[in-house]
């Protein structure tokens, strides 16, 4: 088996550190429970047993920040629930990404309300975004495979400074 | 038997309060002064023969270019007499209250307190008189009028939360 091209000759696999770093973190996307709307349906079902995220490694959803590394923001994010979803990514541990799961989450939709913030982008960093309304499965394990493709490209023992949110 | 009762009666028992009743498609609303809607309430709801013992809801609506802007509309329903009933009372914008009918059903405590939220219509006499959906702190007025914009007026758009160097790693 070889990991990031390089082939296995012997029993013996040769990497970089880095790969093999990112590898690992890619394989073990443990999400943190984050439904808010419609959006959420199509997430559950996405772990159940017919479309089973478990495959990418993505599939152990836990209720606390504190034991997640991937945030699936999935619905309409009300202005009054913005200071949460800020309070509890900054309570993940690093590394963390955040997927936004929708139309809503992604842009506010169609909610050109008072009450709706338009993007989930606007105080949380945002990497990957799924569109959709409300997305398949079948697109929010696209996005959680583009999440992948992304780790595999990150710089691990290079220090980056880790971007916050942008103030509007 | 009808679905509701007879508009007559109501303006019999009341015949300084009523202003006007209205019946479309098996509903009856009646209209009534909004200084009387205490004892309409009190006796739709204790009277044996009206016996209405739910509230179904309380909303308001606007209309700017009426008189009296706003109007309260509650809708009430006896289960045991299957009967329904839809009670309206203007409310103008410079004297912008109600008499609050907790004391008459628990249940409208949280409907009138939605109505005060999006509408800014106050009650009187009301136990717990907050916001309800909006924050506490929430200064743009309110949401429901139609002189209100639709994108609001900002708060959306301000995230006072993310403080300089939040994003930094904690030691």
């Amino acid at each position: 088996m070889g990991v990031g091209g390089f082939t296995s000759e012997g029993g013996l696999v040769t990497t970089t550190i880095e790969q093999a770093v990112n590898w690992a973190r890619k394989g073990s996307l443990w999400p943190l429970t984050f439904g808010l709307a419609c959006c959420a349906i199509e997430m559950i079902a996405a772990v159940s047993a017919r479309y089973d995220m478990d495959r990418y490694g993505a599939g152990v959803f836990r209720a606390s920040p504190r034991q997640s590394d991937l945030m699936i923001v999935a619905g309409t994010v009300c202005r009054r629930m913005a200071p949460v979803i800020r309070k509890i990514y900054d309570q993940m541990p690093e590394p963390k990404y955040v997927i936004a799961m929708g139309s809503c989450a992604t842009s506010g939709n169609i909610y050109n309300s008072y009450a709706v913030v338009q993007g989930v982008d606007r105080f949380v960093p945002v990497d990957i975004y799924v569109p959709g309304c409300p997305p398949t499965p079948e697109a929010l394990f696209d996005g959680i495979l583009k999440l992948q493709q992304k780790i595999m490209k990150q710089k691990v023992f290079i220090k980056s400074p880790i971007l916050g949110a942008t103030k509007i | 038997m009808t679905l509701h009762p007879n508009a007559e009666k109501i303006q019999a028992q009341f015949p300084d309060a009523f202003v006007s009743s209205k019946e479309w498609r098996g509903d009856l609303a009646v209209t009534v002064k909004k200084e009387a809607i205490i004892p309409v309430c009190r006796w739709l709801h204790d009277d044996p023969g009206m016996d209405f013992d739910y509230i179904v809801h309380v909303a308001s609506v606007d209309y700017p270019e009426d008189e009296a802007r706003f109007e309260m509309v509650y809708e009430f329903y006896s289960i045991r007499r299957r009967q329904r009933i839809r009670i309206k009372a203007r409310v103008t914008e410079e004297d912008c209250a109600i008499d609050s009918i907790t004391g008459i059903w628990k249940g409208a405590n949280f409907m009138e307190r939605e109505v005060f939220d999006m509408m800014g219509i106050r009650f009187n006499n009301h136990p717990d008189h907050r916001r309800i959906l909006m924050p506490d702190e929430y200064d743009e007025g309110w949401p429901l009028r139609k002189d209100f914009p639709l994108a609001g007026k900002g708060w959306r758009d301000t995230f006072e939360f993310i403080t300089e160097g939040s994003h930094k790693k904690t030691k």
